[in-house]
């Protein structure tokens, strides 16, 4: 990517910049403060994207182990337990520079927004982070300190931390995106009159289910493929079996669950944000009944598409509106200042939708063939599964591409702009330094996160101390010249 | 009822940072001794020490900093964005030391040292800058008519002053450290933290001597306070009876005593602080009440977060540190 596309990307939302003029400090600095942004947030939120599925479904095992005694359930607890570790650990570590830099980098966003974003977010650092952290202690090194029941709850508890924590963004997110219940006073601060009308807007309540079930079906699709690779490479068979068919069996449930959303997400983007839905549609004139753009290459300058494959109307209607003659609002209906970019949003969307889809084959066709046994036979679809595992990550991240980019230039859709937003006396300079700074520490820590997470996967569940007759003999607890096999379950030495 | 829920959040964002800085502090500081440990064992009894504590240490923090958000946005925009540079490095050193926990054990034995340099280089940095903050907020930011920062630069805040407390804090830091390590592990990491105390409880003594006499010299307004409110000098009282506890429990190797000195140490620093600073949220420029959110935000945390979710995060703070109470073993696997 040239510097003149990423120049795009990042100022074009501002409107009215010109390529050709130089630009001005507070440009740059927005530019950067955008690009660090985006950066940290993008980051930050693959890894709770696999850790509230993944919590959930270590409460699920220990349930299962707890209520049925069979050791594969706690063998299988302990493995993704390690993996859980080691993807929390970075969830948290890149979610405590985000509560900052709201502060560093937006102040004027967040002394304006103050009075709404701070208390949502206090609200999520009480309930959720405070919980979770707390709690994750116990689930990694309390296993022989506290009696089973209190154990569970700690897995409960790390679980319903992370889904607090899901529940009280999404809110805060929202009302980014569709602000209500407040008033703006006279020193342009934003006044919440309203708290119902913030945290139980009609928004929120199909917004975070959607983010919920992203999770959920990006880890089932993390845990099939694992079963997946476990089977064609014939090694641990009870576990692989079961991961495969637990995985691939919720998302056979939750990915048309999830869909269902989705399509309720586009109805309230179609009511509230009319310049995001025109973006996502490429829809350049109004239109009643409206067509459907399948595919195209949007061509901004001249407001049409280029190579487009279009479904003819009513589809467009019907998809955007549940209806076979409503209008849609096109592009050139909106001031062009008020335009998001409209590519990003364009092809995040679809690449969203197109993983769906994807996922939403191989689960069923997975959950089919699994009634009747012929699941591990079929190798084409072990591999599909397999190589499907970065899927959920990336329709979650084109997910948020699409209602975040596709909300600028605002920052509080219809209130407040993403350029009046930024901190104002910041030196292009400072935030190039740490932009460069966090760049660098991210790109280390997740490339160490990925090989150790893969390490773990390699290495597959170890044989637990409680079940020594479960022991496999080709897999000794301690493999030559690391110690990095030493098992959660073996810190009874700690007391 | 319009005076209260300010200062009801401004005693809750006080205890928030109260406890942020004894309970990270000796965990940091444990991060910054981490980097003169002797051999692998000597680490491993170090980590296992506050492995299991660390996250929700860190987590007061965070609760700080939305407490601020939340009650008093105008304060937190100003302060973190006139502290931009320290502010982004910190971040960058808890990164760094907070995946080392994990990341060390599924390193291999080779490229393990990148992360102990991480952990050590990441405490000690965002210790040191944490002090250099409180620096400069005790010589006070300069706050524009709107009640904005009207943006200096970006070294604004750098003074010898804002460096010694950052050492300062070091120091501070590593003496709870060393506190906690007595407390909590068995020989020889006791002995050898027993024998590390004396050194850093002189080195924290030199440092206060030298800020009290820096801010003499400067005529900060901070000084000001302790002619107007003889009552601080409670505080110092306290500080003195915290070194004579830590000088006799390391004497009579009395296991519990120098960490609870090394706490009053903190304590009565930071009560001295706050005190200081009252009725400012952003010494000298922006007072509590000045910097307060709208009501409705403010009653809207109080009733639900205020006085339901408080107690209950304090309580299983609580419960986990009883969980996990006791010392550690120096052969402890830690996972």
């Amino acid at each position: 990517m040239g510097a003149r596309a990423i120049w795009w990307i990042w100022v074009e939302p501002i409107g009215f910049v010109e390529s050709t003029t130089p630009m001005s400090t507070e440009l740059l600095t927005l530019l950067l403060s955008r690009i660090q942004f985006g950066f940290t947030v993008s980051f930050h939120i693959i890894f709770p994207a696999f850790t509230i599925g993944l919590a959930a479904w270590l409460v699920f095992l220990e349930g299962l182990h707890l209520a049925t005694g069979r050791p594969v359930y706690r063998r299988l607890f302990d493995f993704w337990l390690r993996i859980f570790a080691v993807a929390f650990g970075l969830g948290v570590v890149s979610g405590i520079v985000l509560a900052f830099e709201f502060g560093t980098n937006w102040s004027e966003l967040a002394r304006r927004t103050g009075p709404i974003q701070g208390p949502l977010l206090a609200y999520e650092t009480f309930t959720a982070f405070a919980l979770e952290a707390s709690f994750f202690g116990v689930l990694i090194f309390g296993r022989n300190r506290v009696p089973r029941w209190f154990y569970f709850i700690a897995c409960l508890m790390v679980a319903l931390g992370t889904t607090l924590s899901a529940f009280w963004i999404m809110v805060n997110n929202s009302w980014m995106q569709v602000p209500s219940g407040i008033h703006l006073a006279a020193d342009g601060m934003f006044v919440p009159d309203n708290w119902r009308a913030i945290i139980l807007s009609a928004v929120v309540w199909v917004r975070f289910p959607h983010m919920l079930l992203a999770a959920y079906v990006t880890s089932a699709f993390c845990i099939a493929a694992t079963g997946a690779w476990y089977i064609l490479q014939n090694r641990e068979r009870t576990e692989s079996r079961a991961m495969m068919r637990m995985g691939l069996g919720i998302a056979a449930v939750l990915v048309p669950v999830q869909m269902f959303f989705g399509h309720l997400n586009g109805e309230y983007v179609v009511r509230h944000q009319p310049s995001k839905m025109a973006a996502i549609e490429a829809r350049w004139h109004d239109e009643k009944p409206a067509s459907e753009v399948l595919f195209a290459w949007p061509d901004v300058e001249n407001r049409r598409n280029r190579f487009a494959v279009t479904l003819p109307a009513p589809l467009g209607s019907l998809i955007d509106s549940d209806s076979l003659s409503a209008g849609e609002v096109g592009l050139e209906s909106i001031p062009p200042e008020n335009w998001p970019p409209v590519r990003i949003p364009f092809f995040a969307f679809r690449i969203m939708v197109g993983c769906g889809v994807v996922m939403l084959v191989l689960a069923w066709v997975g959950s089919w063939l699994a009634l009747d046994d012929r699941l591990e036979a079929r190798r084409w679809l072990l591999w599909a599964t397999f190589l499907s595992f970065p899927l959920g990550f990336i329709a979650t991240l084109t997910g948020w591409f699409t209602a975040e980019v596709g909300r600028q230039p605002w920052v509080v859709y219809g209130l407040l702009r993403t350029a009046q937003a930024a901190t104002p006396f910041l030196a292009p300079r400072d935030v190039a330094l740490t932009l460069l700074l966090f760049g660098g520490i991210y790109i280390l820590i997740f490339s160490a996160g990925i090989l150790y997470i893969y390490r773990l996967l390699r290495q597959g569940p170890l044989p637990t101390p409680i079940h020594p007759e479960r022991t496999n003999p080709k897999r000794p607890l301690a493999v030559g010249g690391s110690d990095s096999q030493a098992g959660i379950g073996l810190d009874s030495s700690l007391s | 009822m319009n005076t209260f829920f300010p200062y009801f959040w401004a005693a809750v964002l006080g205890l928030s940072l109260l406890l942020y800085v004894l309970l990270d502090g000796f965990d940091l500081g444990v991060g910054i001794l981490f980097g003169f440990a002797r051999d692998e064992a000597a680490r491993r009894h170090m980590l296992s020490a506050i492995s299991p504590v660390w996250d929700g240490n860190e987590t007061w923090l965070v609760i700080g900093g939305t407490v601020l958000w939340a009650a008093f946005p105008t304060a937190y925009a100003l302060i973190l964005s006139a502290f931009y540079l320290p502010i982004c490095l910190m971040l960058c050193a808890l990164i760094l030391r907070g995946v080392a926990f994990e990341f060390r054990q599924r390193a291999g034995v080779h490229t393990r040292f990148v992360w102990d340099i991480g952990f050590t280089g990441g405490s000690f940095i965002a210790t040191f800058v944490q002090g250099v903050v409180v620096g400069a907020l005790v010589r006070g930011i300069s706050v524009g008519a709107d009640g904005r920062f009207p943006g200096g630069g970006a070294l604004d805040w750098a003074s010898p002053f804002a460096f010694l407390c950052g050492a300062g804090l070091c120091l501070g830091n590593a003496l709870l450290g060393a506190g906690w390590l007595v407390l909590k592990s068995e020989d020889p990491l006791r002995e050898r933290s027993y024998r590390i105390i004396p050194w850093l409880l002189a080195g924290v003594l030199i440092f206060l001597i030298l800020a009290f006499l820096a801010a003499l010299r400067m005529d900060l307004s901070v000084m000001h306070r302790w002619i107007e409110r003889p009552w601080l000098e409670v505080f110092p009282l306290i500080g003195v009876l915290a070194v004579i506890t830590i000088v006799f429990g390391v004497r009579r190797r009395r296991d519990s005593w120098p960490f609870a000195g090394a706490a009053a140490i903190f304590l009565a620093a930071f009560a001295t602080l706050a005190a200081s600073f009252l009725p400012y949220m952003v010494p000298f420029s922006l007072t509590i009440l000045e910097a307060a959110a709208p009501m409705s935000s403010l009653s809207f945390i109080f009733w639900g977060a205020g006085i339901v979710v408080l107690p209950l995060t304090l309580m299983y703070t609580i419960i986990v540190y009883t969980v996990f109470k006791g010392k550690v073993g120096p052969s402890a696997e830690y996972p």
